[in-house]
């Protein structure tokens, strides 16, 4: 049955198809603050959209509530700014009633892993075909500087004088452990970098989480700076390339091996190891997946970077269309007016 | 040995038993079988909100009434006329609403020492002669099964878990119904157990042998046809009217349908069904909360389905701030209450009107929302097709209120045909030139509504305040009280676009008794019956609580007294007071129950021959 969504739907896009990073600028101030780390992945977003070869009609962004909801009045798209912590509940209904769109939710770590974590773990159970970008930057920020779930112990913010008591959650294992198919991070120092995974998340099929480390200069400056800075990351991060060992350091001179179910580093340049000795990363190897999103919070560890799984699985939306359809195929498209009749009337 | 053959208007029959005894199951028979036969009929659920609490017990007791008539029959029956009492309890709990003189089918075998002991009774009631102003029947029901099973080989397993349906038999006997309504159902809901099919029709025609040839019964009652208009007929619980309601809106709108819901008794049977029409087309969502289960209605709403969320109480409160969300962004969605005794937890299983004031108010800042209220459970099925057209014409969420009482039980309903009701219109903008999401049709006041997916018309929205007319942000003062006042008008509007209120009864006068929602049935008897006895009142019943009918506050004006009876303290009585500064008189009932016609009907005697003004 058609209904006059399809039809105006069918309706073909009448405009060019041929897209610049400018055709997704609209005319409207950019006001986060100079040096925000949101700005960062703005650039790459918007640069991204016209490779994807996606009428921009199609596109939605979605957000919540913190410095990250403002992020669909950037993007010349549709666009919902929602409230604290339901933009994943709003995506999901939008994704599963319309899976003609592509959907990219816009959240923060207060709006994603506080307010909003039942909506996260779940729409990552469901694996809604959702684009996730999480800005984490390790504090609150609209409310001007409060400790947040991903905030480490002991952190001075205006709400933990004497340092938070809390350990954060580490949303990549927490993503994993909720059932994620496609969970990623990155960090807004290198766009390039960015938008590659922005891309690997737009062409997965199921929900997308890239977690993206983003500083907040006004309160939480250069809390990722030994992960993002180009003189230290080299040695404190490993980026993970798929079917590849797992190679890091600034001279590329340390690598990863697994003693016992362990990583562990190895120097490669003492003869003692050399690259075939070291893991291989597969991105489809979801026990893998695990022990590296465990090694974020060690500090004899590098911390991963890049897509730590990519698996597939149907996702919900596709889910909800095979029933519908396998129902119609088998018992013939519902009658209205026979359902209304019930299972038993009568005549008077 | 011959029978008496007594008519009767109308007449209250309850089954009761513990909650595993199948009451709810023989009860929904009784009910649909006097339907068929042609009575008006309007049953109630009661049951407890343990799912199988401890056997025997006075608060595990699990009943059905149904009350069936010739005429008017707008309540599930102040007095039960019939009570079948499978345990000792469920005779003890049920006894002050029996009618002196009425009659007990009793299950002696629930009447043992053990379940006397837990009814908290010192001696049985059936042997003690404390029921002798009452016509008892005390029957071993295994027994009676055993004996007309005869030679058949039916595991005794099955024996027990047939009573309620041998109940049911003498319950057909002694009213004259026909059987075949149930051995047809029996045959279709155990299709290919023939064992279990085999034992429940005996179990039916041993009741019925049982009241014809053991002769205990001596009458045998006839409740005439009623002159209902000709057509189809069936029962229907409020539930699963609003769900009929929301799938045929969807049709008659043209829209793909999504509902996202949280479960919660007592709306679960919305979702339920819902979750079964999926041949239809129906998308819905079990949303890992009740926040989640609008919040991907709204989603979908914004990609251009009829969208719905239901709910009751506790979950209305979880759904306010998204509610708010609703009113900002000015999308359609129906969102049903179906309202249970609260605060809080509160009684989950019982029906109270108390969500009305949390209806109007119960959101920060000015968030204006229309309110309707279903009057009875087959009213439920037209309210939601005008909370579909509202909503969509005026895009904006609505309120439906329901509640336990009426969500649950049933009624006939004459179906209506699809193709003859009325087309509901979504507007969605065509003119790509000079969209803005915020520029508004003139008359309804209706903001312009573009869906993803319409080339050129790509717009944000959201919670902030947004610009009139373009749907920029804007925190500008001037702007936001405009759209304060513009939100508020385009709700107010609404009063142009639905009928007005009618008075039943004289037109102005002494004595006005305005009811709403499930109280219809009660204030319509009442008003029936003090009407019949030369009273002079009128009656007013409203559906439309947000904007009230343009009509309401002049017809106030044309009434010495009005008087309102509600299942809460007083909240349209406030309501009323409020914007038409006319004193209200309050009926107020908190029991978890819907008022008795009866109960109505004595006050307001009083208060018609005393001219008494409170009570």
């Amino acid at each position: 049955m058609k209904t006059v969504v399809d039809e105006l739907l069918e309706r073909p896009h009448a405009g060019n198809l041929v897209y610049t990073a400018k055709d997704f600028k609209p005319a409207v101030d950019v006001r986060w603050c100079a040096g925000c780390g949101a700005i960062s992945v703005l650039s790459p977003s918007q640069r991204l959209m016209p490779d994807l070869g996606m009428p921009k009609e199609k596109i939605v962004y979605v957000s919540g509530i913190g410095c990250s909801g403002r992020f669909p009045y950037y993007m010349e798209t549709y666009g919902f700014h929602s409230i604290h912590g339901r933009a994943l509940a709003i995506a999901s209904g939008l994704k599963i009633a319309r899976p003609d769109l592509s959907v990219w939710v816009v959240t923060g770590d207060g709006d994603n892993m506080s307010i909003g974590g039942n909506h996260f773990i779940h729409t990552c159970r469901r694996n809604v075909d959702l684009n996730i970008m999480m800005f984490n930057n390790e504090v609150y920020s609209l409310t001007k500087g409060q400790y947040s779930p991903t905030s480490h112990r002991g952190q001075i913010t205006k709400s933990s004088p004497l340092g938070a008591l809390d350990d954060p959650f580490n949303p990549v294992a927490l993503a994993l452990g909720s059932g994620a198919t496609f969970v990623a991070r990155g960090h807004d120092k290198d766009r390039n970098q960015l938008q590659q995974l922005l891309k690997r998340a737009y062409e997965h099929k199921g929900v997308s989480f890239i977690e993206i480390y983003t500083n907040c200069r006004i309160f939480n400056d250069g809390a990722f700076d030994l992960y993002t800075n180009a003189e230290t990351r080299d040695n404190h991060t490993i980026f993970l390339e798929h079917g590849k060992p797992l190679v890091f350091g600034k001279t590329r001179n340390k690598g990863i091996i697994m003693d016992g179910y362990t990583p562990r580093v190895v120097n490669l340049d003492q003869g003692e190891h050399s690259v075939s000795d070291l893991l291989i990363h597969n991105e489809k190897d979801s026990t893998l997946a695990f022990i590296l999103a465990n090694m974020t919070y060690s500090e004899d560890l590098p911390r991963p970077m890049g897509v730590l799984q990519a698996i597939t699985r149907a996702p919900y939306e596709e889910r909800v269309v095979n029933q519908i359809q396998h129902e119609i195929v088998t018992k013939g498209e519902g009658d209205l007016q026979q359902l209304l009749q019930g299972e038993s009337n009568w005549l008077v | 040995m011959t029978k008496i053959l007594e008519h009767l208007e109308e007449a209250t029959i309850r089954f009761a038993g513990d909650s595993g005894d199948g009451m709810q199951l023989v009860g929904t028979q009784f009910s649909e079988t006097s339907g068929f036969a042609g009575n008006e009929v309007n049953t109630f659920p009661d049951y407890p909100s343990e799912i199988r609490a401890p056997e025997g017990t006075l608060y595990g007791v699990s009943a059905f009434q149904v009350h069936f008539g010739t005429h008017n029959i707008h309540t599930s029956g102040d007095l039960i006329d019939v009570l079948v009492a499978m345990n000792a309890s469920s005779l003890k709990v049920n006894m002050n609403n029996l009618k002196r003189g009425g009659i007990i089918i009793a299950n002696t075998e629930g009447f043992d020492a053990r379940n006397l002991g837990l009814a908290k009774y010192s001696a049985n009631p059936l042997e003690d002669g404390s029921l002798q102003d009452y016509e008892v029947h005390a029957v071993d029901m295994t027994k009676e099964i055993k004996a007309e099973f005869g030679e058949l080989d039916i595991p005794s397993k099955l024996i027990g878990k047939v009573k309620n349906i041998f109940s049911l038999g003498i319950a057909y006997w002694l009213f004259h119904r026909p059987l075949e309504p149930t051995v047809n159902w029996i045959n279709k809901k155990f299709k290919g157990k023939d064992d279990v099919i085999l034992a429940n029709v005996h179990a039916l025609r041993a009741g019925w042998n049982y009241a014809e040839k053991k002769g205990a019964f001596q009458r045998q009652y006839v409740v005439d046809r009623s002159p209902l208009p000709p057509g189809r007929y069936r029962s229907i619980t409020g539930n699963e009217a609003v769900a009929l309601g929301l799938v045929v809106a969807a049709r008659k709108a043209n829209l793909p349908l999504f509902l996202g819901s949280y479960p919660i008794t007592p709306a679960t049977d919305i979702l339920h069904a819902i979750s079964g029409y999926k041949k239809y087309g129906v998308k819905h969502l079990q949303a890992e909360d009740e926040i989640a289960g609008i919040c991907s209605a709204i989603g979908a709403a914004f990609g251009g389905s009829l969208a719905a969320t239901t709910t009751s109480g506790p979950g209305l409160s979880l759904k306010t701030e998204a509610m708010g969300l609703a009113v900002m962004v000015e999308l359609p969605l129906i969102i049903v209450d179906v309202q249970r005794a609260g605060p809080s937890t509160g009684l989950p299983t019982k029906p109270e009107q108390g969500d009305l004031l949390m209806g109007m108010f119960g959101r920060h800042g000015e968030a204006p929302m229309p309110i309707l209220a279903a009057s009875g459970s087959a009213d439920c099925f037209n309210i939601t097709l005008e909370a579909a057209r509202i909503a969509l014409k005026y895009m904006t969420p609505v309120l439906l209120l329901s509640d336990g009482y009426i969500g649950q039980a049933s009624e006939p309903w004459k179906i209506p045909t699809v193709t003859a009701l009325p087309d509901i219109k979504p507007y969605f903008t065509k003119e790509q030139e000079g969209y803005a999401p915020y520029k508004r049709d003139p008359e309804t006041l209706r903001r312009l509504w573009a869906i993803p997916g319409f080339e050129g018309m790509e717009h944000r929205i959201g919670g902030l305040e947004k610009e009139d007319g373009s749907g920029n942000v804007s925190s500008e003062g001037v702007n936001h009280e405009k759209m304060v006042h513009l939100r508020q008008e385009k709700i107010n509007r609404i009063a142009n676009d639905i009928p007005d209120a009618v008075v039943e009864g004289e037109q102005s006068g002494d004595l006005l008794m305005l009811s709403w929602g499930s109280t219809y049935g009660a204030a319509k008897t009442a008003y029936e019956r003090l009407r019949a006895k030369g009273h002079t009142l009128s009656f007013l019943h409203l559906r439309y609580l947000n904007p009230f009918p343009k009509n309401l506050g002049e017809i106030l004006t044309r009434f010495k007294r009005v008087v309102v009876p509600e299942l809460n303290l007083g909240q349209l009585q406030w309501l009323l007071q409020a914007k038409y500064l006319k004193p209200v008189t309050g009926i107020n009932k908190m029991q978890g129950k819907p008022f008795k016609s009866s109960e109505l009907e004595e006050k307001l005697e009083r208060m018609l021959t005393q001219k008494e003004v409170l009570v």
